[in-house]
């Protein structure tokens, strides 16, 4: 059994390393995006929201992580054909993945970074929270990686696939309840808000930390739900993404 | 060996047009082994399938007796493949390229960063392991592609037009590298130059339409056109009478006959009573494909 440990850092080099070496001023839009709504957000609430806004923002960094995995893969595919290099190795299609996608939480680590900073200031969660707010991102960064990567092994065009990972990013993590508490959307919209994952994700968080307080059977279906998405997103990554193309 | 047997591949969204329509060959896998085709012939298609890229509507395809199918895990420790139009990162450098391959390949980072350095020295690129690839010239960016497949243990190497849009002389240098490389591995070369087909391939196959329409060394394909030898000579000092041939005025004020041997003998013979300046040589591939593409020429007399 070959060191699957050497592939994945194979997809690390590639997808944060290099790049971040040679062109550092990648990094700066990886913080820019969840950092400008905390500012906008906070501001406008004259500070109430400051809570909800760190957290969306940690949301944001993770599902934005899957949104960029999908855009980059994606790149790689087609414009240097490396997915089909790698195929062609002992690699397998999870080494590669979980290089690339692990390549993408580097990237966001400043993003992150100033984000948990300011959780410690302003939210400064006990240890169970803390843990539950990182299990949370965690579900939320799988998610958005099995989107990622499944869109990009069907995509042959760059622009397409750039277009496809800004209307995710933009339905998922920029329009729900993710930086604000979903109570704040009249009733009849509300329903819509949960179709979006990230929507329970922001419920749990917000209520781990005492931002909004909602009952046991809301936090309990938003804990079910995202689990399920998750994990079915996976299950759909594993059976439609295409390593080998058909 | 290399064996296809009734290959065909339909891509979905196609109509039901044939990529590649009941391929059936069987090629030692030693040397170069050159596709050559117009585009759309089916070269990738077939070069996708053989490197486990790309599944096939319906045949056999294996390498050494490992079937691209069934076998594919074992079959990826075993080759190589540079894609057609693949291209370098232009954010890594040649080493960073080579290295984080090998590293796709299970080796380890130092074994990695050691083989990289000897393959890119082995393509004549020892002083530019860390320049940036995007400041590299596009002949030394498609030497980066080689050593990465250089620098692995592959036995068997897809090269997909690997000379394409390359100067004369970057492709004259890649042809010493691919010649080196072929000595001891297995090379699969796709390629729209013919010349380097002639010059490089042991064995070539002929795509056209999705089928193949020729398979052998250059001789083997010699022989299965009607004629074997070219003679060039100035149109302006007359072309000799033809019996069995086919002339043809080129726009350089050079004519070429193409003819069988018998012929090529005695127009030689009556250029030379007549002190004519001429050159005789067997067919190329060039007219071989021209002619297994299109059918055979009609005989001509001048």
């Amino acid at each position: 059994m070959r060191p699957t440990g050497w592939q994945v850092l194979a997809g690390i080099m590639v997808n944060a390393f290099y790049a971040m070496k040679n062109y550092p001023i990648m990094m700066i839009n990886t913080v820019l995006s969840p950092l400008s709504f905390l500012i906008v957000i906070t501001f406008v609430s004259k500070g109430a929201l400051i809570g909800e806004a760190i957290e969306g923002g940690l949301i944001m960094s993770m599902f934005q992580a899957g949104t960029s995995l999908q855009g980059d893969l994606s790149h790689y595919k087609n414009d240097f054909k490396l997915q089909d290099m790698v195929v062609s190795t002992p690699s397998t299609p999870l080494a590669y993945v979980t290089g690339m996608a692990i390549g993408e939480i580097i990237y966001s680590l400043p993003a992150i970074a100033v984000l948990v900073v300011l959780a410690g200031i302003y939210i400064h969660p006990d240890l169970g929270g803390a843990l539950q707010l990182l299990a949370v991102l965690l579900l939320m960064f799988l998610a958005s990686v099995t989107i990622g990567f499944t869109l990009s092994t069907f995509s042959s065009d760059i622009v397409q696939s750039f277009a496809f990972s800004r209307l995710i990013s933009t339905l998922f993590s920029t329009l729900p309840p993710v930086y604000y508490p979903i109570t704040y959307i009249p009733l009849p919209y509300r329903y819509f808000a949960y179709l979006s994952p990230t929507t329970y994700a922001a419920e749990i968080s917000q209520n781990l930390t005492g931002i909004v307080q909602f009952d046991t059977t809301t936090i309990a279906t938003a804990w079910i739900v995202l689990v399920a998405v998750s994990f079915a997103l996976l299950l759909v990554s594993i059976r439609k993404a295409r390593w080998r193309e058909i | 060996m290399l064996e296809t047997e009734s290959l065909t591949k339909v891509y979905s969204g196609s109509k039901g047009k044939r990529a590649l329509d009941q391929v059936s060959l069987k090629v030692p896998s030693e040397g170069i082994f050159s596709l050559i085709g117009m585009n759309g012939a089916g070269k990738t298609t077939l070069v996708r399938i053989l490197a486990t890229q790309l599944q096939p509507t319906s045949g056999r395809a294996s390498i050494d007796g490992l079937d691209v199918m069934k076998d594919a895990g074992t079959l990826r420790d075993r080759i190589a493949c540079v894609p057609q139009e693949a291209r370098t990162a232009p954010f890594m450098t040649p080493k960073q390229t080579v290295l984080s391959y090998l590293l796709w390949r299970g080796l380890s980072y130092g074994e990695a960063g050691k083989k990289a350095e000897e393959a890119l020295a082995q393509v004549g690129l020892a002083e530019q392991t860390n320049v940036l690839n995007r400041r590299l010239s596009g002949g030394t960016r498609r030497k980066v592609l080689v050593a990465t497949v250089l620098s692995s243990d592959a036995e068997v190497i897809f090269l997909d037009e690997p000379t394409t849009g390359l100067d004369p002389i970057s492709r004259r240098d890649l042809w010493n590298v691919l010649a080196g490389l072929a000595k001891d591995r297995f090379l699969i070369l796709t390629t729209h130059y013919l010349e380097e087909a002639e010059r490089l391939a042991g064995a070539i196959g002929v795509l056209h339409k999705g089928k193949l329409i020729g398979l052998g060394t250059l001789d083997e394909l010699r022989s299965t056109v009607r004629y074997q030898y070219s003679l060039m000579l100035p149109t302006s000092e007359g072309v000799p009478p033809v019996r069995d041939g086919e002339v043809t005025a080129g726009s350089s004020g050079q004519t070429q006959i193409l003819t069988n041997e018998t012929e090529a003998y005695e127009i030689s013979k009556s250029l030379l009573d007549r002190g004519m300046k001429f050159s005789m040589s067997r067919t190329s591939l060039d007219d071989i494909f021209f002619h297994m593409v299109h059918g055979e020429g009609e005989e001509t007399s001048a």
